[in-house]
């Protein structure tokens, strides 16, 4: 390894050289078996997630697996192998389809409640220091400076609304203070507020229209740590609240304790869950929770993926597997697939939409963990850029903590709750 | 999208050369180049515009020297601010001298804490040590269970409190257990938390009381956006921060939160976590994260991993032949397998200076690396050695035993060829000094 500097910078540059060829081989290789590679890709990742949780679990879901003895579900299909694309997909043996009681969602202890509490308090507090601060930039009264054009730039910019959409906005800010339209502060407002509503676009329909075929197929997706199986279990409380029957899948067959903690969720929410072992092909068991939602009448199937980097080819190939299944049964399904974006992430969020929209055709975006203090500003690039909306946003770890999203509120945030 | 600063810089400063030196009025469009690149790469927007001010007095009056490009010397200013921004190299946690050693592991909501946890315990176990793992997060719906199975999967001892027990009783009963029988490091998770709960940081709080850590490690996702500096310097107001982990590093974030977070909080990065496997742990280079930062790949990680996978002797081997024009079908054999052995291959392409944003949407397909290889394994050595004798009918054989079809292995020969071409190119364009443009250094 002591080569000299010389030698070192030729195997770079020859590495480098390599790999772009290579890349070029692969790039026109993979396009004739595209199909091949998705079947194969989920295999890497196995190994770990093999290790069975043994009956280790807290209280409340050896519950859930009583009220399933007591209550036996209908026989998944055996024929899952066979659909879930080709043939030789083992599954592991340990079939179970649990149906968790329709216990109300009232074990939440009082601990929670208080901390929820707590919660708003804090949230109220964060946005009148942030309103504090806007009022001080944007104080009444003000004319309309370069210093305070920078002052407005700085806020979009915290809002992690990026480049590409702070200029946007800026310049039709700046086109208006050229044109002498803005007189005092409250213009500059009303412009940033129209501007970033146009950005947004219409708000978006709802996510179980009336009237609509059972069962309604509802993906998440999302890289890791993002809040896809919290966002399932709100949306199963939601759903399971108006009198809907949900039943959750139990896909991500790979963190330790994922499917664990779908089923303390399932049971919080009342909702049916649908689960095998760990390690078990993700695309058999959303066949599986298939055949039980439409079985036993479901009006809602949400399934629970595994978090991905959107960068991994094979996983990416592997959450498209679902997506064939599904599609397979059903061209229509399935009728939504969200992506789950952390608020915190930054501009990585638009890279982060663009891999899963080309891999699995977005229909929308679930903003989690908004009840921090960052903003999530990113979701405007991912509208306009890919035209996918903002469906719902997490305020809380509470089940009640998912709200339908609403531009004009989102802006208000955005905009620090000025002129609201 | 900013993968060719160096070269839009050089663009933004060609003016400047017959004028011999910077000046504010022409590095200004220059600075807003290195501006929209921080933006870009989520460093927060206070940090950026102070580190623009500093690299502004830097450059100014800096002589352009004529041989090297203005953009090139430019992007090194800035490069070697933001490495001296970040930080020294890595360092690991230090060990108390009168054991157990005690680790806090804290941080938001789903950036990678349990993981992280179980990475340090399988460190420490490697190392020769005990490491004990404590499960504090009572709040997360089978965030124990997790870390138990993780700390099973590494071979670490987890310790679980009694069901209902508060987090710091837990942690209490864990040093405990830990001095009792000979544990040593103490690695303690706890639940993800918003900086802005007042209740949940008491927890915290509380929990570190009882613990009293030698290292208390913040982990943040290496994807978070302006937010890193409320959270980061939260924490470290709350319970004064020792180290920072940025995780998921094997994703495409700049992680620009890096800089954010050394800014407010002054506190060293230790580590970094690149994959889900749990031995993806690595120590932090602040040279590698700076040209991240700056999307100009990462050069020094991909010459480490080459030296790796690549013998030395078998190398200057290559590199002879190369010079020669003998370059056949056995050597890009090897070649290949060299460069398998370095890793997935969406990684390294990664690495490389200017290809990231042609990478963009390019699915790599491992599967086909090994196609390629199979079609060379059904060569005579003499098709390798000149594949002119290749004609139509050895083409047929070579495609059956290697299970492909006739147009794979006709695409093989014309990529082999085309590659000797461009080889011939470089050669006569003078190989290693044009070979790594875009580089400064």
């Amino acid at each position: 390894m002591k080569l000299g500097r010389k030698w070192r910078e030729r195997a770079a540059a020859r590495a480098a050289r390599k790999a772009a060829k290579e890349a070029e081989a692969a790039a026109a290789a993979a396009a004739s078996e595209a199909a091949e590679t998705a079947r194969a890709g989920g295999g890497k990742r196995g190994a770990t997630g093999s290790a069975v949780v043994g009956g280790s679990l807290a209280a409340e879901v050896a519950e859930v697996a009583k009220d399933a003895a007591a209550e036996p579900g209908e026989s998944p299909a055996p024929e899952a192998g066979a659909a879930a694309g080709g043939s030789g997909d083992s599954r592991g043996s340990g079939e179970s389809v649990e149906s968790g009681g329709h216990a109300t969602g009232g074990t939440a202890q009082p601990a929670r409640g208080r901390r929820r509490e707590r919660l708003k308090a804090g949230l109220a507090r964060t946005r009148e220091r942030v309103a504090g601060r806007l009022r001080r930039t944007l104080g009444a009264g003000r004319r309309v400076d370069d210093a305070l054009l920078d002052e407005v730039e700085e806020v979009l910019y915290e809002a992690d609304l990026g480049v590409e959409a702070c200029e946007q906005v800026l310049d039709a800010l700046r086109e208006q203070a050229r044109a002498q339209r803005l007189r005092a502060v409250e213009d500059v407002v009303a412009v940033l507020r129209e501007e970033l509503l146009r950005l947004l676009g219409e708000p978006p329909p709802p996510l179980l229209p009336a009237g609509a075929t059972r069962p309604r197929v509802i993906v998440l997706v999302g890289v890791n740590g993002a809040g896809k199986t919290t966002t399932i279990g709100k949306l199963a409380a939601r759903y399971g609240a108006e009198g809907k029957r949900v039943i959750v899948a139990a896909a991500d067959t790979f963190r330790a304790a994922a499917i664990d903690q779908l089923a303390v969720w399932a049971e919080r929410s009342g909702a049916e869950i649908v689960r095998q072992d760990p390690g078990t092909d993700p695309a058999a068991v959303v066949f599986d929770a298939l055949t039980a939602a439409r079985a036993r009448g479901a009006d809602l199937l949400l399934v629970d993926t595994a978090g991905r980097l959107h960068n991994k080819a094979n996983l990416m190939a592997e959450v498209q597997k679902i997506r064939r299944v599904l599609q397979r049964a059903d061209p229509t399904m399935p009728h939504e697939t969200l992506l789950v974006i952390d608020g915190v992430t930054g501009q990585n969020g638009l890279l982060q939409a663009r891999g899963f929209h080309a891999a699995m055709g977005l229909t929308g975006v679930v903003l989690t963990k908004l009840d921090g203090t960052a903003k999530g500003g990113v979701v405007v690039a991912v509208k306009t850029e890919l035209g996918v909306p903002v469906r719902l946003v997490g305020v809380g770890e509470a089940l009640d903590d998912l709200q339908d999203f609403v531009p004009r509120a989102f802006v208000d945030e955005i905009l620090g709750g000025l002129g609201a | 999208m900013f993968e060719n600063l160096t070269a839009r810089l050089d663009e933004t400063l060609r003016r400047l050369r017959g004028q011999g030196k910077l000046s504010e009025a022409n590095i200004a469009e220059a600075l807003r180049e290195v501006r929209r690149a921080l933006l870009e790469a989520d460093v927060n927007f206070k940090v950026a515009k102070e580190f623009i001010a500093e690299v502004r007095e830097e450059a100014i009056g800096l002589a352009v020297a004529k041989t090297v490009s203005p953009g090139q010397q430019f992007v090194k200013i800035v490069h070697d601010h933001l490495v001296q921004l970040l930080g020294t190299g890595s360092r690991d946690i230090a060990f108390a001298t009168k054991p157990p050693t005690r680790v806090l592991v804290v941080g938001l909501q789903g950036s990678g804490k349990t993981t992280l946890v179980a990475k340090l315990g399988l460190r420490y176990r490697q190392q020769g040590r005990r490491p004990l793992l404590v499960a504090c997060d009572i709040h997360r719906p089978a965030a124990i269970d997790q870390l138990e199975v993780l700390g099973k999967s590494v071979g670490v001892e987890v310790f679980r409190g009694e069901s209902g027990a508060a987090a710091e009783e837990i942690a209490r009963d864990a040093l405990d257990r830990a001095r009792g029988d000979g544990f040593d490091p103490v690695i303690v998770d706890t639940a993800g938390r918003l900086h802005i709960d007042a209740g949940m940081m008491q927890e915290v709080a509380e929990v570190k009381k009882a613990v009293k850590p030698h290292e208390v490690l913040f982990v943040a996702d290496a994807m978070t956006g302006q937010d890193a500096v409320q959270s980061a310097k939260a924490f470290d107001e709350a319970l004064g921060l020792d180290g920072v982990v940025l995780t998921k590093m094997d994703g495409d974030a700049r992680g620009g939160a890096a800089i954010s977070i050394r800014a407010v909080t002054g506190k060293p990065i230790k580590f970094i976590g690149v994959g889900e496997k749990l031995n993806a742990l690595e120590s932090f280079h602040p040279d590698r994260v700076a040209s991240r930062i700056l999307g100009m790949g990462d050069v020094v990680s991909l010459v480490e991993k080459a030296q790796d996978a690549v013998d030395e002797e078998e190398a200057l081997k290559l590199a002879e032949k190369l010079k020669k024009q003998a370059f056949t079908l056995d050597d890009f054999r090897t070649q290949l397998r060299y460069l398998r052995k370095m890793g997935p291959l969406e990684q390294i392409l990664g690495m490389i200076p200017g290809l990231g944003s042609k990478m963009k949407g390019l699915t790599v397909d491992e599967k086909a690396l090994v196609r390629i290889e199979a079609i060379i394994n059904s060569m005579t050595p003499l098709e390798r050695m000149s594949p002119k004798v290749i004609n139509g009918s050895r083409r047929k054989r070579i495609a059956r035993g290697s299970g492909t079809s006739v147009q794979e292995v006709n695409q093989l020969l014309r990529q082999f060829t085309e590659m000797k071409k461009m080889l011939k190119r470089l050669k006569s364009m003078g190989m290693g000094r044009r070979g790594l443009s875009g580089l400064p250094f």
